[in-house]
């Protein structure tokens, strides 16, 4: 379960989060909705402790996540970045196998290389692509190498930043129905967050839509559609006119 | 009103002239911060030996070329000068004595210094910058490995150590320039142009352009990763990061190399 309770984040006057309250149930797949520049970004930021809160408390199974063995922390997470976030000096396989390789638990390479292989092929990409660099990959091949990545070390939860950003249709299809595959299969609580509907529909057992700092709605999918609050309708359905201002 | 006028003038003045030094004087404390920040993780573990393998490879090995070639030229001009000054007061015959004391002492280890700095400092801040803008950084952080143990303190170390080799290599090739000039074009006799060489140079003039030599190399890796590091966003901001990485390590290796040199030479 990771909790946030009132947190709060502004870079000089922006105020980017402004009292955010959210729970993910564990096991539980959730999706964050909102416009750009909504914040969404930075709350997976604060999660992980790469932004640090001005203020507001963010627990996992209620522990501080900035207290601890932060190393022990991080362990327990994976995270699909929005461009994949592949390591170009590195050969594919060791991208994938980056944190198997390093720390007090690190494997020796042969069997870093196997799972890594192993990894590849849960993602669909045959090994050859193992001894490839990541600029000699498509887009889509490049977010199944970070889907692969996110996954190598067995995490209990999975972030996935803009996961179908940048891709065609299809292909956005064969991502949302990957993770949603390894979701369910590995058990992991997963947290998305995405502005692609057909993303939110494939992935998503909750939804919570931030909007202006704050999460305006949050509750399982099913209930999406019927939900009346002005705000998520306007987003789901792509309508210009509505309270939330477009810029024309 | 009247009378307030000069003293508001005078405040904006002030206030012109502060910003940009509050300014630098920042950036500078920025500067040191990460540098104390950089030697802590020097020595606390873990040390990636592969990345600190492949620095050396870029900064050591693959600088040779130019270093060398740009000593190689420097040493011959130098001959050139010297013979041609020294013939004002009959002093042709220092050539050999001056190119090797100015190529070990001062053109060796600057002359080495700005060209690494234009190679290196460059390519580390836009590598660095651009892993930071693609989100690489962070990915790093994520598979609990600390950036400043991952790029910075291997790109640092090696160049602290490449640099004062570049500068020894350098050094040869350079007094090779000034002997091969002498003996092809100044009429030396190449014997006693080695002779005056050998026996004129000190242990100390070599060993002085190899601390600098070390200083420099330290600067050169530290302003590229920190420039990199605090990279602004999109192509734009790299490319900003890779400018001031050069501009900063080029001015800081030639204050640099005036104090050294003030410190080692006149007690």
């Amino acid at each position: 379960m990771i909790t946030l309770s009132g947190v709060h984040k502004a870079f000089g006057p922006n105020r980017v989060l402004r009292g955010v309250d959210l729970a993910l149930p564990k096991g539980q797949s959730m999706v964050i909705i909102g416009g750009s520049g909504t914040g969404k970004s930075v709350l997976l930021k604060c999660i992980l402790g790469l932004v640090t809160p001005d203020a507001g408390t963010i627990e996992l199974e209620g522990q501080d996540v900035t207290k601890g063995d932060r190393d022990a922390f991080l362990a327990r997470f994976g995270m699909l970045f929005q461009g994949g976030a592949l390591f170009d000096s590195l050969k594919v396989w060791e991208n994938v196998a980056f944190r198997l390789l390093r720390g007090h638990q690190a494997l020796p390479k042969d069997q870093a290389r196997d799972i890594a292989i192993e990894k590849l092929r849960r993602v669909g990409l045959k090994p050859t692509v193992a001894d490839q660099f990541p600029a000699e990959l498509s887009g889509g091949m490049q977010k199944r190498v970070g889907l692969a990545r996110a996954i190598a070390a067995a995490p209990e939860v999975i972030f996935f930043d803009e996961p179908t950003t940048g891709l065609d249709p299809i292909m956005s299809g064969v991502i949302n129905t990957l993770i949603r595959e390894i979701v369910v299969e590995l058990g992991v609580t997963a947290m998305t967050i995405t502005h692609d509907m057909s993303s939110v529909r494939a992935i998503a057992d909750r939804v919570a839509m931030l909007h202006d700092g704050l999460i305006r709605w949050t509750g399982p999918v099913a209930e999406m559609d019927a939900a009346e609050d002005p705000y998520l309708q306007q987003f789901i359905h792509g309508r210009a006119e509505g309270p939330i201002e477009s810029v024309r | 009103m009247i009378a307030d006028r000069p003293a508001g003038v005078l405040a904006m003045i002030l206030a012109r002239i502060g910003r940009p030094v509050v300014a630098t004087l920042a950036a500078f404390g920025r500067v040191v911060l990460f540098a104390l920040d950089t030697v802590r993780h020097l020595v606390t573990p873990p040390f990636y030996w592969r990345e600190f393998g492949q620095a050396l490879m870029q900064i050591g090995w693959f600088s040779l070329p130019v270093v060398g070639l740009t000593a190689f030229f420097t040493g011959g001009a130098l001959a050139l000068q010297i013979y041609s000054g020294g013939s004002r007061f009959s002093a042709e015959a220092v050539v050999p004595q001056i190119v090797a004391i100015g190529m070990a002492r001062e053109l060796g280890p600057v002359l080495g210094g700005l060209m690494v700095a234009a190679r290196v400092a460059s390519s580390i801040a836009a590598e660095i910058g651009t892993m930071k803008v693609t989100e690489q950084i962070d990915a790093l952080v994520t598979l609990s490995t600390h950036p400043m143990k991952y790029l910075t303190v291997p790109r640092v170390l090696a160049a602290t150590l490449a640099v004062p080799v570049l500068v020894g290599i350098g050094d040869s090739i350079g007094i090779s320039g000034g002997w091969l000039v002498g003996i092809t074009k100044l009429d030396f006799n190449s014997a006693t142009y080695l002779k005056n060489t050998t026996d004129f140079l000190e242990v100390w003039d070599v060993g002085s352009g190899l601390v600098k030599g070390a200083v420099f190399g330290f600067i050169v890796a530290l302003m590229g990763c920190y420039a990199g590091m605090n990279s602004g966003r999109g192509a734009q901001g790299v490319g900003a990061a890779t400018k001031s990485a050069v501009v900063a390590a080029s001015v800081l290796i030639l204050a640099a190399n005036y104090l050294l040199t003030g410190v080692f030479f006149t007690s």
